[in-house]
């Protein structure tokens, strides 16, 4: 079977022109032509005057079908099918309908005389304004169309389908009135019927395509056709039955929420969830452009709790700023502090159990392994310290300040450091085993995986060595890693400040992808569920979908967002320097809950069990029910 | 005794071709021997006009590279797969034209970097240079090839890393383990009504605007391309290319044994085309297999 696309069949179609009526031609000794409206498929429309009324100009619409089909019956059918259109609309009355005059058949044309209207359809409306409709005109014009479809519907003894809504079907009249023109596919409905399957693919319903015409498929292209006249985003050009991948309102702004709900209700995939009627269409549309909302409120309104219904269970009370990251295990959280403390606490009460002062700020997250701790401090050392206890086992010196935070793997700890190295030392001694140079500070966190660390600088520098310190590759971002790497499945990603979050395929550094955000980012990806999550300096959390990097949703938080979010059981958990830290729907976008802080919330939080870890430059470390 | 005609039919007619003997495999297996536990990745490829058409209008191509040696490179491929359309031969030109161009600008942008001594990267990543590619390839087929249009899925193998540019409804598959698992979302209407629930698999494949596409090369100024990496698969397996005159025609459960049974993608890719065209062959069939070793 030959495979088409849209516009190649309809490229077709225009080179089979037919014959055109020449102007100057005069039809039954009556219709003189004018000149040509428009054509499509099988028909064309002129522009003529009646010669009846010699006193004035009196100009008709003469819509000409030229029956080129060889098959008797099938040329029988067209006739039938003209004769049925011309009878249908005679018997019509409305304002927004054109009056029919006259109908004749001559050879193989048949031609139908109507009421001349004098403007322009919608899309060649759209096709003269150079930005947005504005609202309250579109408004109208679709509150006229429900009229028109209301009348159609309920049209007795069977109700009409018009099922060719489109821009460049309604036409606007001198008066600002809608008036529908090419009642071509329009006929008479009868339940149940299956079909044949016309219509213009763009702002037809899905369902149009099974053979069913409803009532609620006018209902649809109506709101498909006004989604094109607010966005300018015309369907034809995009994947069948997108309307909902391309929200009004992002295109758009200026659209009211109100009226985006109503075109949303009109453009439900399923004919049951739209409008049940174009009456109640009208309605809507009526109380939006009275901005009343009545009728538009979102469906689902979102459930958002209050923070004072999210239960604290515990709160514990520090000497400075809680910048860095709480680590829990095995029933306790240790968690490190401005106040040159790292605390170990109680992971269900909050009770303190531990602390040990270094000599500087701690900004990173302790690391723990077979009953020893490790942190870093501004103090310059890095610290081993017993699990139970906090008791001092090593400190290894680096020449710098450390703000990264350790990772364990293979005995050893690595971790950077600002004086531009990443140490790698020995987990039993405290030794150095190798040491890696990079140009500028380290406060990215390394990751290790089959023999290879990854990490970042504050250069814009990306780093892959193995261990034996030789550099496997190299990747530069125009701005600081701050944010540490994510390893999944053989891809690395990491976030920049120069507002990009990059994938690299892992062996070689090979860039695959790269996501540009509204700002600088400092927040490490999560990934759950094929999908990757990351804050932003333009305070917005992303959501992608890892494979191509296609944005599935943002959440816009009250401040910037520079603390790296925790994915747990479909929850993203995430603090932003508006001090609260967000619970948030991971497929969705929608906020569960959030919980405030008294300052703003860099670190990342901990999630285990039904409880989340966080800290905040309010001096606490809080712990609440996820 | 057979007549002279039944002789000559049975050298080199189609039933011949279509229904491959033991001793016909025995002897590619011969040229192509069994590759499951190579250690490199094996191509094969197979195109056949078909039964019911009069000429070809898919198009394939494939470029493997590999480098050993102290400063080795990851594996590379590019493998594409194009299916023509538009009448007065515009059809086999859209895909000639869109696969040469998608070819030139993936060896310039990626190929010739791998071969840089400095062991410097492209700027762009891979999944722009790839979209760039087949946007290159729509503004070609849009100027030079007027009324004519292509689908088009090219992948491009860097190392452990498969990215994949695909408009229009080829197909790319993994299959491994018993498991098929497709990569690419055809853009036709039927999918489409698929997707949304409005059309069961059993209503599209019936449907009669089953071949009506509503993304193209060569259709228009803007292009949307599909573009998505994938690690290659776990323990080994395959990945397929192929025009709807395979998929739209030999079952998926049919195609996953051919490739699984076969000993070389070569001797596969020749059955996948044999079983379409015994299926009847309504449509021109073209056929990239790649067979990925087990590390």
């Amino acid at each position: 079977m030959q495979k088409t696309t849209r516009q190649l069949g309809e490229q077709e179609n225009k080179n089979e022109a037919l014959d055109r009526l020449q102007a100057g031609t005069t039809l039954q000794e009556r219709y003189l032509v004018l000149g040509m409206l428009g054509s499509g498929g099988m028909s064309s429309v002129y522009k003529g005057r009646d010669l009846h009324f010699p006193n004035v100009t009196k100009l008709v619409a003469i819509k000409e079908m030229v029956n080129l089909i060889a098959d008797q019956s099938m040329y029988d059918m067209v006739v039938k099918n003209f004769e049925r259109e011309a009878d249908l609309l005679a018997a019509l009355s409305h304002p927004a309908i054109p009056t029919i005059y006259d109908n004749f058949t001559h050879k193989n044309r048949s031609y139908l005389v109507m009421e001349f209207i004098d403007g322009d359809d919608l899309e060649a409306i759209l096709d003269e304004i150079d930005g947005f409709i504005p609202e309250e005109r579109v408004v109208t014009w679709a509150i006229e169309i429900c009229d028109v479809l209301s009348y159609l519907h309920n049209h007795k003894p069977q109700p009409i389908i018009f099922r060719d809504i489109k821009p460049s079907n309604v036409m606007v009249d001198h008066h600002n009135h809608v008036r529908l023109i090419d009642f071509g596919i329009a006929r008479h409905f009868q339940p149940g019927e299956k079909g044949t399957m016309i219509g213009t693919e763009g702002y037809s319903p899905p369902e149009q395509y099974r053979g069913e015409a409803s009532p609620a498929g006018d209902i649809y292209a109506l709101g498909a056709t006004m989604h094109h006249l607010l966005t300018r985003r015309d369907p034809r050009l995009e994947p069948p039955f997108s309307f909902t991948e391309r929200p009004i309102r992002d295109i758009n702004p200026t659209v009211s929420p109100e009226l985006e709900n109503v075109i949303n209700s009109a453009l439900a995939y399923d004919p049951k969830e739209r409008f049940p009627s174009a009456a109640l269409m009208k309605e809507a549309l009526i109380s939006t452009a009275k901005r009343t909302g009545l009728l538009s409120r979102p469906s689902v309104a979102a459930v958002i709790a209050q923070s004072d219904k999210i239960e604290e269970i515990w709160k514990f009370e520090c000497e400075d700023e809680v910048r860095g990251s709480p680590l829990v295990d095995n029933g306790t959280v240790y968690i490190g502090c401005y106040d040159n403390n790292i605390y170990a606490l109680d992971a269900k009460t909050g009770d303190f159990q531990w602390k040990y002062a270094t000599e500087g700020g701690i900004a990173g997250k302790p690391a723990v392994e077979d009953g020893i701790v490790f942190i870093g401090s501004e103090d310059n050392r890095l610290y081993a310290l017993t699990a139970n206890r906090g008791g001092l086992v090593w400190t290894y010196y680096a020449e710098g300040s450390f703000h990264s935070s350790p990772t364990l793997a293979d005995g050893h700890v690595f971790i950077g450091s600002d004086d531009h190295r990443l140490h790698v030392v020995n987990q039993a001694t405290g030794r150095r085993a190798w040491r890696v140079e990079a140009n500028a500070p380290i406060w990215s966190t390394p990751l290790v995986n089959e023999e290879r660390v990854y990490f970042g600088c504050e250069s814009g520098d990306f780093y892959c060595y193995d261990f034996k310190a030789e550099l496997k590759w190299r990747k530069k971002a125009k701005r600081g890693v701050t944010s540490s790497p994510l390893l999944i499945e053989d891809m690395i990603y990491f976030g920049s400040r120069d507002w990009t979050l990059y994938a690299l395929e892992a062996e070689n550094g090979y860039q695959i992808w790269r996501f540009r955000m509204g700002g600088a980012t400092i927040s490490t990806p999560a990934f759950f569920d094929g999908m990757l999550y990351i804050g932003c300096g333009d305070n917005n959390i992303y959501a992608l979908d890892a494979r191509h990097a296609r944005e599935i949703w943002r959440y816009e938080a009250d401040h910037q967002v520079t603390g790296s979010p925790t994915v747990h059981e479909g929850s993203v958990y995430i603090g932003s320097v508006d001090g609260s830290l967000y619970c948030i729907d991971h497929k969705t976008g929608r906020l569960r809950w959030r919980y405030h802080t008294e300052g703003p919330i860099t670190g990342t939080p901990a999630v285990v069990g039904n409880t989340v870890y966080i800290g905040s430059t309010d001096h606490r470390i809080y712990a609440v029910l996820a | 005794m057979p007549s002279l005609k039944e002789y000559f039919a049975s050298i080199f007619g189609r039933k011949s071709a279509q229904k491959p003997s033991y001793a016909a495999r025995d002897q590619r297996t011969w040229l192509y021997p069994d590759v499951h536990n190579a250690t490199q990745m094996v191509v094969g490829t197979g195109q056949s006009v078909g039964i019911e058409r009069s000429h070809n209008e898919d198009a394939l191509l494939v470029l493997t590279g590999q480098l050993a040696g102290s400063q080795p490179l990851p594996d590379f491929g590019l493998f594409v797969v194009a299916d023509g359309m538009g009448g007065h031969r515009a059809g086999e030109v859209a895909s000639a034209v869109s696969i040469r161009t998608v070819a030139r600008m993936i060896t310039q942008d990626t190929v010739i970097h791998l071969l840089n001594n400095d062991h410097s990267m492209p700027e762009s990543p891979l999944q722009d240079l790839l979209r760039e590619a087949l946007e290159e390839a729509n503004r070609a087929v849009v100027e030079e090839v007027p009324g004519g249009g292509t689908t088009l899925t090219a992948a491009v193998l860097l190392g452990p890393q498969l990215t994949i540019g695909h408009v229009g409804d080829t197909r790319a598959y993994y299959i491994r383990d018993g498991k098929t698992e497709i990569l690419t979302r055809d853009h036709s209407l039927v999918e489409r009504l698929k997707e949304l629930g409005q059309l069961t698999a059993e209503e599209a494949s019936v449907h009669p605007q089953r071949n009506v596409l509503y993304r193209a090369i060569g259709q228009g100024a803007n292009l949307e391309v599909d573009v998505f990496t994938h690690p290659l698969p776990k323990g080994g397996g395959h990945l397929l290319i192929c025009s709807d005159g395979l998929w739209g025609v030999v079952p998926d459960d049919k195609i996953q044994r051919i490739v699984n049974n076969a000993p070389h993608p070569q001797i596969a890719a020749q059955e996948l085309i044999t079983a379409a065209n015994i299926a009847g062959g309504p449509d021109n069939i073209t056929v990239i297999l790649v067979r990925f070793p087990k590390d």
